[in-house]
């Protein structure tokens, strides 16, 4: 469920712990429903600022991702649908 | 007479919605649940100050109109007036995070779009500008075109200005145009985003707390070890701590059942009260203590912000079984009581792992199952010491609890890939701030749980009690004949005896599963007055339990006894809490059969290895 391949941009569950990064594209239609729901109600759009703050300690899944001024835990999987540039 | 005006209070989860429901009914409250689904009703009242009298309805946390759970397709129905057995709302109080007003700005501009009477409660101000955040409430209430109350609900601030705002909007005439425009998600969110920027004053960034604390509490090596010693250091206070409260309820219950005894003759009745009602619900009562106990810890770690982080560290593992780390917390509670486990299944999303976590839940040892193993233990294992520290007890005792959960993961792995297959939610959560809890909110959470629990007690489980007490007295024993063997009960246990002989059970075991479906400890009572009344004229009445089990069962018997409790049976209350959390009987019966078959077999299986293994003599 990748966002299509742009250069100088990765996919969020690639990018390093503490790098800041803006969302470019989000692969709505490979998501489920209530996922991509959950995912809107979070506030990822188009243009936020987001940036992985923490690992989970097994298999470093799932990711804690600040997005807009809240912190959320989702899977790797899920954070594979959203594709960045580092800024 | 027209009904009370009812005030729903509604915000996203995590905006302290709840605390400032507290605030503003006090203890007051009453817990329900609306009708058809397994969502929670917390309504209190409040008096306006001419003395009106206005109902107030905490709705479930959500994050839109847009439903992705349970909880939140009920948020929506009671605020589009669509709930049964709930009128829409006269008006509205949201209540925002301060700090994260981008966010839930977007479910206020839903919310004041339904054109109910409303007020915001700006909360959590103080944090806000802990974290170097100056706000504009009068500029935000301009945009929004609603009145704006700034509060700390846990600090109880704000609370009497919000009382005079909501004073003011239901004393003013009514204007009842109930409209629903529905904007666009991502409309809703840039707008939320604009009004956010507005009205914000300054922003400082400073280094925050709750980045501090997770540096440290999801710290891969460190975040494990944390949550491992936070659990340990929670089960050894359900144990200790319940001692002294549990021995005033045992010493009640006696004092009860004596009181009983000598002011009713002799005969059916009083047995009724003594050995059927008052033993039957002061077994169970007793573990009240632990039980209150072990929620103290749950809403503890709930208020801090600290569950949604154990639920983080911990669901790769979950994963791997096919549930989420959401069933983390379910499963936890259930080494306590499998009750209150279940009930906590309530914060999942996906139906199929909610309910996958609610059939694997029992397997955990709950402590009703520990009178029955310390037992067992005491009277077949010796306690012998196998290197410092480490004795051969402890470890039987450290295996049966392993042996529960690695049976549950298994169970989950099986029923996600066969009955309840499906890809699952996934692990979406938001992780909150974290904050201290005010205890009296803790307190009013214990309060209302004791009071569930209790009126189970005085319900379901008196009622079972009683028909089992009715099995096992009727009819009365001639001379000459054991009570154990003439009665209902007894009959029913030959019946059971034939299954289970195969596993090694005789008929006392067969007569003890019967009442140990009532509650899992009773089987323990159950075979000692078993023996005390079929021994009452031999000398053997005077050794204690131990010995004379150790007399009458083989070490097969016993080790096979173990292992059939690890798996079941399953006690009626959790029966009961199945039935009403799945609504029908088809899981709780799917629960109770696979769990007896599992029971069976590992039984079994334990009995036969350990008749070859030459352990078959008394």
């Amino acid at each position: 469920m990748n966002a299509p391949f742009q250069p100088d941009t990765v996919s969020l569950d690639t990018l390093k712990v503490g790098t800041k990064a803006r969302v470019l594209s989000i692969d709505w239609d490979g998501l489920d429903e209530p996922e991509a729901n959950r995912l809107r109600h979070f506030g990822f759009d188009e243009g936020v600022t987001v940036e992985p703050l923490h690992l989970g300690p097994f298999g470093r899944d799932p990711i804690a991702i600040r997005v807009g001024r809240m912190t959320v835990a989702i899977r790797r999987k899920h954070a594979g649908a959203v594709r960045v540039r580092p800024l | 007479m027209n009904p009370l005006p009812l005030v729903a209070v509604a915000g996203n989860p995590n905006a302290g919605k709840s605390a400032l429901f507290n605030a503003l009914t006090g203890a007051r409250q009453k817990v329900g649940n609306y009708p058809g689904v397994t969502v929670e009703r917390h309504s209190g009242r409040l008096t306006l100050a001419d003395g009106r009298p206005v109902e107030m309805v905490d709705l479930p946390g959500s994050y839109s109109l847009d439903p992705a759970s349970p909880d939140e397709a009920v948020t929506r129905d009671v605020l589009l007036g669509r709930q049964t057995g709930e009128r829409q709302p006269d008006a509205l109080v949201i209540v925002l995070d301060a700090s994260n007003l981008d966010n839930h700005l977007r479910f206020a501009l839903q919310l004041i779009e339904l054109g109910l009477p409303t007020i915001v409660s700006l909360n959590m101000v103080d944090l806000a500008r802990r974290d170097g955040l100056e706000l504009d409430s009068k500029r935000l209430s301009k945009e929004l075109g609603v009145p704006v109350v700034e509060t700390v609900a846990v600090r109880r601030r704000g609370i009497q200005e919000l009382h005079a705002a909501l004073d003011d909007m239901l004393s003013a005439p009514q204007c009842g145009v109930h409209k629903h425009v529905k904007s666009d998600i991502v409309n809703l969110q840039r707008r939320a985003r604009e009004i956010a920027t507005a009205a914000v004053v300054s922003e400082t960034p400073v280094r925050r707390w709750t980045h501090r604390l997770d540096a440290v509490l999801l710290h891969p090596v460190a975040g494990p070890l944390i949550l491992a010693a936070i659990m340990f250091v929670m089960f050894q206070a359900v144990f200790a701590w319940s001692q002294v409260p549990v021995s005033w309820i045992e010493d009640g219950v006696a004092w009860l059942s004596a009181a009983a005894s000598s002011a009713l003759p002799a005969g059916l009745l009083r047995s009724l009260v003594v050995d059927g009602a008052v033993a039957g619900v002061g077994a169970v009562i007793t573990f009240l203590p632990q039980i209150l106990i072990l929620f103290f810890f749950i809403l503890l770690l709930e208020g801090t912000g600290y569950m949604v982080r154990a639920a983080f560290l911990m669901d790769r593992i979950m994963h791997g079984v096919g549930l989420s780390g959401r069933a983390f917390i379910p499963l936890l509670s259930s080494f306590a009581c499998a009750v209150p486990g279940i009930m906590a299944t309530r914060t999942i999303d996906d139906p199929k792992d909610r309910l996958t976590t609610i059939l694997v839940a029992p397997l955990m040892t709950c402590s009703a199952r520990l009178p029955v193993y310390t037992l067992i233990i005491a009277a077949f294992i010796p306690n012998t010491r196998l290197t410092w520290g480490v004795g051969l007890q402890g470890l039987v005792m450290f295996g049966l609890y392993v042996t529960g959960i690695a049976g549950a993961l298994l169970a989950a792995y099986v029923l996600r890939r066969g009955v309840l297959k499906g890809s699952g939610s996934g692990f979406m959560m938001e992780l909150p701030k974290y904050q201290w809890p005010p205890l009296k909110d803790v307190a009013i959470g214990i309060l209302t749980r004791a009071q569930i629990f209790l009126k189970r007690a005085g319900t379901i489980i008196l009622g079972t009690t009683v028909i089992l007490w009715a099995l096992a007295s009727i009819p009365q024993a001639g001379p000459g004949q054991k009570q154990s063997e003439v009665s209902i009960a007894g009959h029913i246990a030959s019946g059971i005896e034939t299954v289970v002989r195969p596993i090694g059970f005789n008929h006392d075991i067969a007569l003890a599963l019967l009442p140990a479906m009532a509650a899992r400890e009773v089987a323990v009572s159950a075979i000692a007055t078993v023996y005390s009344i079929d021994s009452a004229d031999d000398e053997a009445g005077a050794q204690t339990l131990e010995k004379r089990l150790h007399g009458r069962w083989t070490l097969a018997t016993a080790l096979a006894f173990l292992a059939w409790f690890v798996f079941a049976p399953q006690c009626i209350s959790t029966i009961a809490v199945t039935r009403r959390e799945t609504n029908g009987w088809k899981w709780p019966l799917f629960m109770v059969t696979y769990l007896f078959a599992l029971a069976y077999l590992a039984a079994g299986a334990t009995y036969w290895i350990a008749v070859a293994a030459g352990l078959g003599g008394t």
